[in-house]
């Protein structure tokens, strides 16, 4: 993987309109050598999974707050099965309750970071994932 | 303050105190940091004394409550007449359950309401929308029609309360759904008090709800403010919004440069449309942050009311007094919760809702400890409105007003602040007003900057925050947090169905037609959205017929 950087592309599904964590994430990892790409507010999942397809991303970092992760995360989980993609690593981030996350694993999310994380434990899990 | 003789006698005796007795302390216990900052990474001194104050002139920089430029309060006896509001912002799920909590919350001695309605609400999407999928009852109450607005208010008296309303892009329409719900109640309209946040620049700023470009946002704004004029002479037609500014990671000068500027955009609106100054001014009102720098948070209140006075008399020449003053409603950080350790939140909050007093604010939101995980729950939320009643009853800071004027530090903070905030004002002046500044980025930029470095000093330890990155405890999981039925989104959808069945559509379809023809023209728009309203069309149907005329806002995305 020497040489070629790591191209994330951060989300914001659904309606949720705060996105300091996103840009905050987003940051950190452009700081950390990343290619980051941000899709800005109200993204749909199709639309989100079609970024990402076209972006050739390793990496879909999710950020929601207004708890709409439950329907949401799943279904770009969903998209990217029906468009036979298994190499994309998928995180998420915001206010995530403890027992949402087992179900989220369940369904293909390599990881969820909750408040307080810091981004080098972000960097961190995105450069051991994908090399 | 002090006359020419006793400040150089202060100086020389500052200058002996620093060469002989800080030299000789610094030599034996040397201080814990190289550079002290204020929570908004402002550096701080070591001492403040006159000094700092040589060019404060009391009459004219302070003066006294009540009177220009109220940087001691905007009434002469502040708490000693009356306690500030207790209004915690509530709302979840259907407005049954939302109704609920309200007459909770009244029955704990809370004495005003403020309705946090769900994202789809916020953004004029029905329950059925694909849009609302996920959302639906998830960060506030869902309300797709006057009916359900009839049952979030169901039993309680809309003349005896004052009701706040979280609603930005779609206010319009959630007040003329107030207003016809308060007719059926036997309230008129001029008897109705509250306020609407009306604040669609500081979404594209910060909170992200827009649905219109500025200058049709900018339209029904003004609207309000000439219907409200007219017909409400109670209501609080805007509430010019600091708070999300500041959560999405501005320091306190920029919270207080971007709001005011913000103001500053909506007197130009008005006054363009032909509205005289005094006759929309005093109904502006205003909502800020308390962050966890106690001191600075005071300052920044008490600054942002200074200004705000010197810019309505100075730069709109406003005569009534009641145009100059800066009423505020303020809510704890919401940022500064942590979800490790719940409980110390409601340490923070206490601190927060001090420094919120301690500025003089007319009405207060705390937060509740469990906040960094879920909706919080009900006793949470009781610990949080007791917080202000210990203060309220308890603390002793309401006895007299303004107690820390005078404070050397907290004077010099104040004029500091003022000063910055004026000279961000002045910049976003130069790129040609608050609308050109955030569609070039610029103001977002600048809070990015501050939340991005906010973040590296935690990460650096710079900034300490007790128990995420210092005094760390292994923790259970989390108990007793408030999850939203998942079934309101389907349940809403269905009583939806029902109402598009029962409703005269005839009307309907005729009161929209209505609207759309009159959005096309520069008629105020109020008096048809209250018709669309009572004949029961939905939030959704009258949003979609001004999307399709004034089109829908993108914004510009930079990082």
């Amino acid at each position: 993987m020497e040489g070629k950087k790591i191209r994330v592309l951060i989300a914001k599904p659904g309606l949720n309109g705060h996105d300091r964590g996103a840009k905050v994430v987003a940051r950190a990892l452009r700081d950390a050598g990343m290619e980051v790409i941000y899709t800005g507010l109200r993204q749909t999942p199709e639309q989100i999974v079609e970024t990402a397809i076209q972006e050739d991303v390793d990496v879909i970092g999710l950020s929601i707050l207004s708890g709409a992760h439950t329907h949401l995360f799943p279904k770009v989980m969903e998209l990217l099965k029906e468009n036979s993609i298994k190499d994309i690593i998928v995180i998420g981030g915001g206010v995530i309750p403890e027992e949402d996350i087992s179900e989220l694993k369940k369904v293909g999310i390599a990881k969820i970071f909750t408040p307080g994380t810091d981004t080098r434990d972000i960097i961190k899990f995105i450069k051991e994932k994908v090399n | 303050m002090f006359d020419k003789e006793e400040m150089k006698k202060i100086k020389q005796s500052k200058k002996e105190w620093e060469n002989n007795v800080v030299q000789k302390t610094l030599k034996r216990f040397p201080e814990r940091k190289d550079k002290f900052v204020t929570g908004s990474g402002k550096e701080v001194e070591r001492l403040y004394t006159p000094v700092n104050l040589e060019e404060s002139d009391h009459n004219k920089d302070l003066n006294f409550p009540g009177q220009y430029p109220y940087t001691r309060g905007v009434q002469p006896t502040m708490y000693r007449g009356r306690f500030w509001t207790m209004r915690q912002y509530a709302g979840f799920g259907t407005a049954e359950e939302s109704n609920k909590r309200y007459k909770y919350l009244l029955d704990q001695g809370q004495n005003g309401l403020s309705v946090a309605f769900d994202l789809p609400t916020q953004i004029g999407y029905d329950s059925d929308n694909d849009m609302s999928l996920g959302e639906v009852g998830k960060v506030g109450v869902v309300i797709d029609s006057l009916k359900d607005m009839e049952m979030l208010f169901d039993g309680i008296p809309l003349d005896k309360v004052s009701t706040s309303m979280t609603i930005n892009a779609p206010a319009p329409v959630l007040l003329a759904m107030y207003i016809a719900v308060a007719e059926k109640q036997g309230v008129a309209p001029d008897k109705l008090k509250g306020t609407i946040q009306n604040d669609v620049l500081k979404e594209y700023i910060a909170r992200g709800t827009y649905i219109f470009p500025p200058a049709p946002s900018m339209r029904l704004i003004t609207n309000i403010f000439e219907f409200c004029f007219k017909e409400m002479p109670l209501w609080n037609t805007i509430s010019i919004s600091g708070y999300h500014i500041r959560e999405a990671g501005a320091t306190a000068v920029q919270e207080v440069a971007f709001t005011l500027a913000d103001g500053i955009a909506y007197v130009d609106a008005a006054i363009k449309i032909g509205l005289k100054v005094d006759d929309f001014a005093p109904r502006l009102s205003f909502f800020f942050n308390a962050h966890n720098d106690l001191l600075e948070e005071v300052a920044k209140f008490r600054a942002a009311r200074r200004l705000w006075a010197k810019i309505m008399k100075e730069r709109f020449g406003a005569e009534n007094e009641k145009s100059l003053i800066l009423r505020f409603h303020t809510q704890t950080a919401g940022c500064t919760l942590t979800a490790q350790q719940p409980d110390n939140n409601i340490t923070r909050v206490t601190i927060q809702a001090l420094a919120a007093v301690l500025g003089g604010t007319q009405s207060l939101h705390t937060n509740s400890r469990d906040e960094a995980l879920a909706l919080p729950a009900e006793d949470s939320v009781r610990i949080a409105l007791r917080t202000q009643q210990v203060l309220a009853y308890e603390s002793g800071v309401t006895e007299t007003v303004d107690p820390l004027a005078g404070s050397y530090y907290v004077e010099t903070l104040t004029n500091e602040i003022e000063k910055q905030a004026l000279e961000y004002i002045e910049k976003i002046d130069k790129l040609g007003g608050v609308t050109q500044a955030i569609e070039k980025g610029f103001i977002q930029q600048e809070i990015q900057n501050s939340a991005y470095q906010y973040q590296k000093d935690i990460e650096e330890s710079k900034r300490i925050v007790v128990g995420v990155n210092k005094f760390k405890i292994k923790e259970g999981l989390p108990k007793g947090l408030l999850k939203v039925n998942p079934e309101v989104g389907r349940r809403q959808v269905e009583e939806l169905k029902k109402l598009k069945e029962g409703r005269d559509n005839h009307k309907v379809k005729e009161n929209l037609k209505l609207l759309e023809k009159a959005a096309k023209t520069d008629t105020n728009l109020m008096p048809l959205i209250l018709d669309c309203v009572k004949s029961y069309a939905t939030l959704g149907e009258i949003c979609d017929v001004l999307r399709s005329i004034f089109g829908e806002y993108k914004e510009s995305v930079k990082l």
